[in-house]
């Protein structure tokens, strides 16, 4: 029992903390706590705590002052009449009582991350939004690596390195985690990223300005249970034993604050009155939108069944069949299927299953059993890998070929339909779908960074409600009122389905409404269909989840037609790929030898490449034989390969070596630093002649690291803006680390007017991110400046820059003349550099001619040219054959475009011109960078895709946000590169 | 190419006679009495009422998802209207305000506009509201003496918003109230038809209302005071803030919410900063801006005088005082969103006794990055016991999460409250003078 005095005034107290997953409660009695229990509720709430409330009242009388707590708590208060109090105010209250010398509270929770800030009046603060680092992260990001929490924490004590993981948000953190396990990282270094990640997002979240330090005290139940979070904590926030505390009671802060506030409360209540209120008969179902159910009875699902049942593959007897054999492998982002077709094309064995982890060992014991069963009936006569893992399994175990997976799905689609027009794939983590037209892949989309809601999340829901996920779609079948749950993050489903049950909805409602929601959320959010018409007359659906027949009466019935799904719609890819396989029309596979089987071995290893400055975290694999294989890297040079890239005209590369060789000088007026970040990239040139004229020494802050946005995450205010905009924390942190005496960041509402738009702004955050620096970083002494300026006419900026002169740098006598010839040299600086750029834009568009290979017109903005926002994607596009231009290097190449929306944006209006030039321009293709979290790129995104494919181009979206890993890119180029290749044709 | 480009529909004079213009709801009462002007001008108009899940779904739909929620929920709004089969989709068209400026919001009639083409409805013609005289229509033009009765449609607005949050939550008789509301905006809607428009007889009317609330009989508990700052339309639409002043009403609390005016009279005086900034918009133009907010000012003074002449209740504070009261924490240049509005309003909230406050914003909202969440810090330094939480909306957000939250706040309000109150005792409230 924990061993606390707390004066209970002779009464008894109850204090319940209902949170999202666990249920927490005290009985404080004669000055001590006499009970307590921490248990998962499973979300059944009420008969829950009608138990705990029987095994309460045997330590406590039945009157009793009682409260409840937490973000489940709330309905059941209301139903009891039990006072509530909400869980950051009752934690407050205890650390008040118990730890009253504590600086800041970290308390995380199942779905919530909080921190109480006690010095200088408290402050308070929860997770917004998006919630990343939560005990409901920890724990999926368990499931994905096939381990109990308590085994990852174990894994996590032994770590040797750290990867960078995105914190934000479960469905980051997966694409960044899924490669590392693909690629055969240590799961003992993942772990302790994870807990890493964590401890970044709550850092990065919530303290938003305000350090950390002092005596800090730990409290929830992850970190009460979770010791290598605990140790990242510390380490982290530079702790010792005495200011890190981890009290006995953390898991009980919140039920002891709720306790005291019952104690407030002037009358008891009875708990057997509670306990019969608890198990009263629930409203009827209010309030909450329901549709039809999806089946009314059971001839109908029968009638829905046979008709699905003409889309079968044929068996064929393994244990029979001699022959030739195809084998296909697709090695997902979670899971690993296999399957080996016979000359007829009929499945002779199949394999789905979570890749635990390891793809390696998965589809080693696979293969094992193969070639146990069949032993010398059957020749492999062709093999072949796709997905994530390609490249991996195709070097381990020495497959015939790998192919893209949005290929290998439309192989698979094709046998089913030859004349389909639309894939959609919705995985276990990912949705994918394709338009095919013409006989190729013509559209692809994918979902990318936030709110995913794909198949697996059905699935834990179903294992979080106590189900198999068979059971649990079955009951949705039937259900009565399926409820509505809208189309929202995983996270934050668990509130609506908690909403949901509190206005009295069943389990099978909820999980017909969670089918629901996959669906919705697959045609509004990822495919942004308008009608049934978008997708063609001839679909085919596929990928796990749409073996759920509630999720695909919902498909269909969103869609108001039929769709074909194969009853092997989750083994498509493996599928595809044993068909191309077969297609190869080898006489024998030149797979892995049973006998080279048996001597198999695989370690990984992680190293840092030194190639050039990205750093990548890679790892080495090596197999028995003594073949390695590389991957995480962005480039070729860390395959020990020389790149054979440099001279193809790479405009990203030009701007960021053009933006770095601004030279030092000596200034005798002192030392003007600029961040490198946001609208420096292109305004640094201007800035630099301006104030170098000016006999300042001008210095830059350098490109972006992972290491430099992590030193500045700490000042971030609004954890959903953009990641270029967080990255400029970091660039000041470093400035003011190198000794900077003025850092300089001018407030520019208008960008310069290239004539091209109705108005020529700049976007909110670039315009103003100088006020939230100078307003949330602590600047230590160093001076930041940002003046508001107007940098279209060179003799209003003359105008402007005296006073500023005159009010920041007095005792430099700067006189007029000389600001004018400096604003000059300035602009002519400016001109200098954009001239180059499309110099060079020219000399590669000529190249490209010359050479027949193809352009990528990368439309971002300035900022997308470092490496650390775009992950290195300009080098994977010259890797892949491409010449690589910016929307900058083309866009005054073509007449300035109209378009359907409000074009006033300089940065965004260079956009559409660039689409138009890739219009226009043969073997061209336009690919837009649209950070996570830029308002104004919804609005081009939409404006350029139409623009594209209303002129037969294929339009490619790549969101980049923390995320490092280049894989769902990788694929998304290779696709666009196959169907490129197929339209030439 | 250039086909892609889609024509305007226009609103021709005949459609004046035919079509009738759908406005969507942001704040009911001043809403209410604008729809009214539009029709003593000889339009067929009606306030959209509609709410619910489906205007979030026909959002969704049609409106790329990254988009602010307030765009999804406009175009919802109206898509659901129209799908709703009340209309004679041929015969209507729909009314936006336009205010332009940095932020993308401003693309929200291309936005509808796209959205209308995508669900079939091209052809239904789409009005913008602005001051700036782009997108003539034919049959469409609102007037100076129709601008001049929409002035005083907002103040009348804001004086309703002021004094029904300072009545409603200590009303002793259930329904005084909306009674009263209800009473004050058909008697001004029907006032807006007459040919004349007397100053004098608006400033009565401004008594009078003010005396009719302050004669509702009131508890004289206090309740903490809860201020509502943010996005515009998240601020003030209980479509947009999931009823959020219901919300802190049935949570014990007083909603404060500074008013439509004071939004005018910023973006108004953005045309002098402007100027005096970058040298922007010439001469004439600024001018005529600061001739209109002097105007506006002095009309918005008249008000507030009215208030205090005839109540106890706490007047809106004039806005001459509130671009200052943001100094030394943001800079007039911030203009794009609510830009330094939202910051001076937090502080204006914190100087007239209001410490506790939500800051409304949609998920994403690109200004509210700098000039709300940004600006909390400094805020708080300055101001330890000011007591601020920032909501985020969307369709993905869940209620529970910002209810909770909310409580947070209310909670804390409370505790403050009861420390006050042990120091100072309340003045009675409300008498009439």
């Amino acid at each position: 029992m924990l061993d606390i005095k707390i004066n209970s005034y002779g009464k008894t107290l109850i204090g319940i903390d209902v949170g999202s997953t666990t249920i927490k409660a005290v009985v404080i009695k004669d000055d001590g706590v006499v009970f307590c229990d921490y248990f998962r509720h499973m979300s059944q709430v009420r008969e829950k705590l009608v138990h705990l409330l029987n095994e309460i009242s045997e330590y406590a009388d039945d009157e009793v002052y009682m409260a409840i707590s937490g973000s489940a708590g709330l309905g059941v208060a209301q139903e009891c009449g039990i006072p509530f109090v909400q869980e950051v105010f009752a934690t407050a209250e205890t650390v008040r009582l118990l730890a009253p010398d504590t600086s800041v509270v970290i308390e995380l929770g199942g779905e919530d991350a909080k921190i109480i800030f006690f010095e200088g009046g408290t402050d308070e603060r929860m997770n917004g939004t998006c919630a990343g680092g939560t005990g409901a992260f920890i724990d999926q990001m368990a499931t994905l690596m096939n381990v109990s929490p308590d085994e990852l924490d174990k894994l996590s004590l032994n770590y040797e390195r750290i990867y960078p993981i995105a914190s934000r948000c479960g469905v980051f953190a997966k694409s960044d985690i899924q490669p590392l396990l693909n690629q055969g990282a240590k799961k003992e270094n993942i772990a302790a990223s994870i807990y890493q990640a964590v401890v970044n997002q709550t850092i990065a979240g919530l303290a938003q300005g305000r350090r950390i330090d002092g005596k800090v005290l730990f409290l929830g139940g992850p970190l009460y249970y979770l010791k290598g979070l605990r140790q990242r904590f510390k380490e982290t926030l530079r702790l010792n034993d005495d200011n890190a505390v981890f009290p006995e009671y953390g898991r009980f802060s919140v039920s002891i604050g709720t306790a005291l506030y019952a104690l407030k409360q002037a009358e008891p209540v009875n708990l057997s009155d509670i306990k019969a209120k608890l198990m009263s008969e629930r409203t009827a179902v209010n309030h909450i939108p329901v549709s039809s159910p999806l089946f009314e009875n059971e001839e109908e699902y029968g009638k829905f069944i046979d008709r699905h049942a003409a889309a079968s593959v044929k068996k064929a007897d393994i244990e029979k069949y001699c022959g030739k054999a195809y084998l296909g492998i697709d090695c997902g982002s979670t899971t690993t299927k296999l399957v080996l077709l016979s000359e007829n094309k009929e499945l002779l064995y199949s394999y789905y299953n979570s890749n635990m982890g390891n793809p390696v060992d998965v589809v080693k014991y696979q293969l094992e059993m193969i070639y146990r069963i069949t032993g010398n009936r059957i020749t492999i006569a062709g093999s072949a890998v796709t997905g994530y893992g390609e490249e991996l399994i195709k070097h381990a175990f020495n497959a015939d070929a790998g192919l893209v997976e949005t290929m290998a799905h439309f192989i698979a689609a094709k046998h089913f339909m030859p004349e389909v027009d639309f894939i959609l794939d919705i995985g276990g983590q990912d949705i994918k779908c394709f338009k095919i037209r013409n006989g190729t892949i013509d559209g692809i989309m994918l979902n990318e960074a936030c709110s995913s809601g794909c198949g697996s999340f059905i699935e834990t829901f179903a294992r979080a409600l106590g189900y198999g996920i068979e059971e649990f779609s079955r009951l949705g079948l039937y259900a009565k009122h399926p409820v509505d749950l809208g189309t929202r993050c995983t996270v934050f489903m668990n509130s609506s389905v908690k909403q949901a049950q509190k206005d009295g909805a069943e389990i099978g409602d909820i999980s017909a409404g969670l089918s629901m929601s996959i669906v919705k959320n697959a045609l509004y959010k990822v495919i942004r269909a308008n009608s049934a018409d978008d997708f063609g007359n001839n679909v085919v659906v596929q990928g796990g989840t749409f073996l759920n027949d509630a999720v695909l009466r919902c498909f269909e019935r969103e869609l108001g037609r039929n769709v074909v799904r194969p009853n092997i719609a989750g083994l498509m890819g493996a599928f595809g790929s044993a068909l191309y396989a077969m297609s190869l029309n080898k006489e024998s596979s030149g797979l892995i030898s049973p006998d080279d089987l048996k001597q198999f071995t695989h370690t990984a290893k992680a190293v840092t490449c030194n190639g050039c400055g990205n750093h990548c975290h890679m790892t080495v694999n090596t197999f028995g034989n003594g073949k390695k294989f590389v991957s995480g890297n962005q480039c070729e040079r860390g395959l020990g390969i020389a790149p054979a890239t440099d001279e193809v005209p790479n405009l990203y590369k030009f701007k960021r070596d053009y933006i770095l060789s601004l030279p030092e000088t000596d200034g005798k007026r002192g030392t003007i630093s600029l961040p490198l970040a946001l609208n420096m990239y292109e305004l640094a040139p201007l800035w630099h002649a301006l104030f170098t004229t000016l006999g300042f020494n001008v210095k830059l802050s350098g490109m972006s690291t992972r290491d430099l946005y992590v030193k500045g995450q700490h000042t971030i205010p609004s954890d959903t803006a953009c990641f270029p905009a967080k990255l400029m924390h970091g660039h000041i942190e470093k400035l003011i680390e190198d000794g900077a005496e003025n850092i300089f960041y001018p407030a520019l509402s208008y960008n310069i007017d290239e004539g091209t738009s109705k108005n020529h702004y700049n976007c909110p955050v670039v315009a103003y991110y100088g006020e939230l620096l100078y307003s949330n970083v602590d600047f230590n002494g160093v001076r930041f400046l940002f003046p508001y300026l107007n940098i279209n006419k060179p003799k209003e900026l003359v105008k402007e820059l005296i006073t500023f002169f005159q009010e920041f740098f007095p005792k430099q006598r700067i006189d007029k003349r000389e600001i004018k010839k400096a604003v000059k040299n300035g602009f002519k600086a400016y001109d200098d550099y954009m001239n180059k750029v499309r110099a060079e834009g020219k000399r590669a568009v000529e190249y490209a001619k010359v050479t027949g290979k193809r352009i990528a017109v990368i439309a971002g903005r300035p900022y997308h040219i470092d490496s650390e926002i775009n992950h290195g994607i300009d080098k994977l596009l010259t890797s892949l054959d491409f010449v690589v231009v910016s929307e900058d290097s083309v866009s005054d190449s073509v007449k300035p475009v109209e378009v359907n929306v409000l074009n006033q944006w300089t940065y965004h209006s260079r956009m559409y011109n660039a689409a138009e030039f890739a219009i226009e321009t043969p073997k061209a293709e336009l690919i837009q960078l649209v950070s996570f979290g830029c308002g104004i790129d919804a609005i081009t995104t939409d404006e350029i895709r139409e623009m594209l494919e209303k002129n037969d181009k294929i339009y490619t979206q790549i969101k980049i946000d923390e995320i490092t890993n280049l894989g769902a890119v990788k694929i998304r180029l290779r696709s666009l590169i196959e169907a490129l290749n197929e339209r030439d044709n | 190419m250039k086909e892609i480009i889609e024509k305007r529909i226009p609103f021709t004079k005949e459609m004046k006679k035919t079509h009738t213009l759908l406005v969507p709801t942001m704040l009911s009462m001043h809403f209410s009495i604008i729809v009214n002007i539009l029709r003593a001008y000889g339009y067929k108009a009606e306030l959209l009422t509609n709410s619910g899940r489906n205007l979030i779904s026909a959002g969704l739909k049609y409106v790329h998802n990254d988009t602010c929620y307030p765009a999804q929920l406009v175009i919802g709004q109206f898509l659901d209207a129209i799908n709703s089969g009340k209309y004679d989709v041929h015969r209507i068209a729909l009314v936006i305000m336009q205010t332009g400026g940095g932020c993308r919001a401003s693309n929200y009639i291309y936005l509808l506009r796209k959205a209308l083409r995508r669900a079939g409805y091209g052809y239904i013609p789409v009005l913008s509201v602005n001051l700036s005289g782009i997108e003539k229509n034919s049959g469409f033009k609102i007037t100076i003496p129709m601008w001049h009765r929409m002035v005083y449609a907002a103040f009348y607005g804001d004086l309703l918003l002021t004094l029904k949050n300072q009545t409603l939550p200590y009303e002793i008789n259930k329904g005084d109230t909306d009674a009263l509301i209800d009473k004050w905006i058909s008697r001004l809607a029907e006032e807006m038809s007459h040919k004349l428009l007397r100053y004098k007889k608006i400033k009565k009317n401004y008594a009078e209302i003010v005396k009719d609330f302050a004669a509702i009989p009131k508890n004289t508990t206090p309740k903490p005071k809860v201020g509502i700052v943010g996005e515009i339309y998240v601020k003030f639409s209980p479509i947009g803030n999931n009823n959020l002043e219901d919300f802190l009403l049935s949570e014990g609390a007083e909603p404060v919410v500074p008013g439509l005016v004071d939004f005018c009279l910023y973006t108004i005086k953005n045309a002098d900063i402007d100027y005096k900034l970058y040298g922007r918009g010439g001469y004439l133009k600024v001018f005529l801006h600061n001739f209109a907010y002097r105007f506006l000012i002095k009309k918005q003074n008249d008000l507030i005088n009215t208030i205090k002449e005839n109540s106890d209740f706490r007047p809106m504070t004039s806005f001459d005082e509130v671009p200052d009261m943001r100094k030394g924490i943001i800079n007039l240049g911030v203009k794009m969103g609510e830009g330094w509005l939202l910051t001076a309003e937090m502080i204006e909230l914190i100087h007239s006794g209001v410490n506790n406050i939500v800051c409304t914003q949609p998920f994403g909202c690109l200004p509210n990055h700098i000039v709300g969440k940004g600006m909390m810090k400094p805020i708080r330094e300055k101001y330890p016991n000011a007591n601020i939480i920032a909501i985020d909306y969307d369709a993905g957000a869940s209620k529970i999460n910002q209810e909770n939250r909310l409580k947070l706040m209310l909670f804390n309000a409370r505790e403050n409250m009861g420390r006050e109150i042990e120091d100072v005792s309340k003045p009675v409230r409300n008498r009439i003078k």
